[in-house]
């Protein structure tokens, strides 16, 4: 029994890492596999996973409108505080005070881009771009305001 | 034909015409000090970079690819940076030890290159122990590194030096018992006889799957005696920053390098000479034609060939498998190893007796 089983863990041994050496192998022999990207080269036809997270942006349509509420939702969750949400009242037609976003400030400088934000957002006015050359020469160029000037909710959005 | 042998000859011929005896052994002396330092310095830079290269693609990147074409001199440029680097010795270190360390790591990689055939005729030193010369010489190695890793007053050097002393003293001996199975076959210790044995066919093929086994156990003990991947518990970049070496700077740290990557050469140019008949092209016993057509491809690039082919090999098992505990080491080796060289010796012993072999 002993040798059975002394013989089963050669085998076995040998068996695993071959497997191993198959798979390593096969990358060696296929440079079709290879996902290094040669960055300042192929700045045009960067191929970025689909996963992959830049900055947080706010999305606009061609009437300037945004999906954003103002409900602060992704101020809470950030987890350390890169957005700061300041609201105002409007008035609607029927005379009635509604909340609505003044100005989405976004602190690039702190954002660790963990996407809690996107996940918190009920309305999906924010996302995750694929921009990420965010070098300037000045920390407060870091500081963005989200919502573009003149910007306003879209109808039936609540 | 193209032929090492023929031009060595000619050389000795020449000065041995040209000048008194004396001088003339001098001056072939230095040649080959000269030619060994050249293949010394060649290379360290070729394996270096085929290491980088060969990592890079099995873990799905580029490697290094900037300086020349294709990255041809980036070894180039990182010797030079190691040249101009300080070499800087620490407090309380043992000065004296801690200096001759590399060298003595350097002078044993050397003197292995002694006996070994590069092709047909060119060989530095055929002595009739080759084998064992080779089994003798490679074990020294491991006291340059405990000297480096005392010497260097550190306790992750020590330690790292400790573990390869512990790794080298018990994988010489399936390294050992595998070299035997080949010389049991052929009858004789000397390198050249060795090669000539294998002149109907090499002894991968005639001998069997016993032989198959020795070559796969010689493979392993290589690859741990040379301290490298799986069984790289000496430098252990995780646990000991870098083992033995990490107090050495500059060219120091290189020559530790270059060792490193001689070694690699000299263990599968040794691998290559017993199991797969060194400069000898392939050759099947009874097809004359085919026999003819091989001989065409010069000796040397057999030997380079097959070398080659199993510095990939280890290269590859570098970068799949994971490092091995230290119990683990041990235990493959006690357990596993030595006892399978150990009956795999018998039954090359026997299959030699009854002449079992082609």
């Amino acid at each position: 029994m002993f040798l059975k089983d002394y013989i089963t863990d050669v085998y076995k041994a040998v068996r695993s890492l071959l497997t191993g050496m198959k798979k390593t192998g096969y990358y060696f022999v296929h440079p079709s596999e290879i996902i290094t990207q040669q960055y300042p080269e192929n700045r045009h036809d960067l191929n970025l996973p689909e996963r992959f997270r830049g900055e947080v942006v706010m999305s606009h349509d061609e009437n300037n409108e945004h999906a954003c509420t103002g409900c602060t939702a992704c101020e809470l969750a950030c987890p350390n505080g890169t957005i700061k949400i300041i609201t105002k009242f409007d008035i609607t037609p029927e005379g009635k005070k509604k909340k609505a976003i003044d100005t989405f400030i976004y602190h690039l400088e702190l954002c660790t881009m963990c996407n809690l934000c996107v996940q918190a957002c009920p309305t999906d006015a924010i996302k995750m771009s694929q921009k990420f050359e965010h070098s300037v020469y000045d920390r407060s160029r870091l500081t963005k305001k989200l919502n573009q000037p003149g910007s306003k909710i879209r109808e039936g959005v609540e | 034909m193209f032929s090492l042998a023929h031009i060595t000859q000619i050389i000795h011929d020449w000065l041995y015409s040209s000048f008194d005896p004396t001088l003339a052994l001098i001056i072939e002396c230095a040649i080959v000090i000269l030619v060994a330092i050249g293949i010394f310095a060649v290379l360290g830079l070729v394996l270096v970079l085929m290491e980088r290269k060969v990592a890079a693609h099995i873990q799905i990147r580029l490697g290094p690819n900037r300086v020349g074409p294709g990255g041809m001199f980036q070894t180039v440029a990182d010797t030079l940076k190691l040249i101009m680097k300080e070499g800087l010795t620490p407090d309380l270190a043992d000065k004296f030890l801690f200096n001759l360390a590399p060298f003595l790591v350097m002078i044993v990689a050397m003197l292995l290159l002694a006996p070994i055939a590069f092709a047909k005729g060119v060989q530095i030193w055929d002595i009739n122990i080759g084998v064992l010369y080779i089994s003798a010489v490679s074990s020294l190695s491991v006291i340059g590194i405990l000297m480096a890793g005392w010497a260097s007053n550190n306790k992750y050097s020590l330690l790292g030096a400790m573990r390869s002393g512990a790794q080298i003293v018990s994988y010489e001996l399936s390294a050992g018992f595998s070299i035997l199975t080949i010389v049991v076959l052929t009858g004789s210790l000397r390198l050249s006889d060795i090669i000539a044995s294998q002149e109907n066919g090499w002894w991968i093929f005639k001998g069997h799957i016993p032989v198959i086994i020795a070559f796969i156990l010689f493979i392993i003990a290589a690859t741990a005696e040379t301290n490298r991947a799986p069984f790289d518990l000496a430098e252990a970049e995780s646990e000991l920053t870098a083992g033995f070496h990490t107090e050495y700077s500059g060219m120091r740290f290189a020559l530790f390098f270059l060792a490193e990557y001689i070694n690699i050469f000299i263990v599968c140019a040794i691998g290559a000479t017993l199991f797969l008949g060194g400069w000898m092209p392939l050759h099947i016993g009874g097809w004359e034609g085919f026999n003819h057509l091989m001989d065409y491809i010069p000796s040397s690039f057999w030997f380079i060939g097959k070398t080659f082919f199993l510095i990939f090999l280890i290269m590859w098992f570098r970068w799949t498998f994971p490092r091995l505990r230290v119990d683990q080491l041990l235990n493959l080796e006690w357990k596993y190893l030595l006892p399978i060289s150990l009956i795999n010796l018998l039954l090359v012993t026997v299959i030699a007796i009854m002449g079992w072999y082609f």
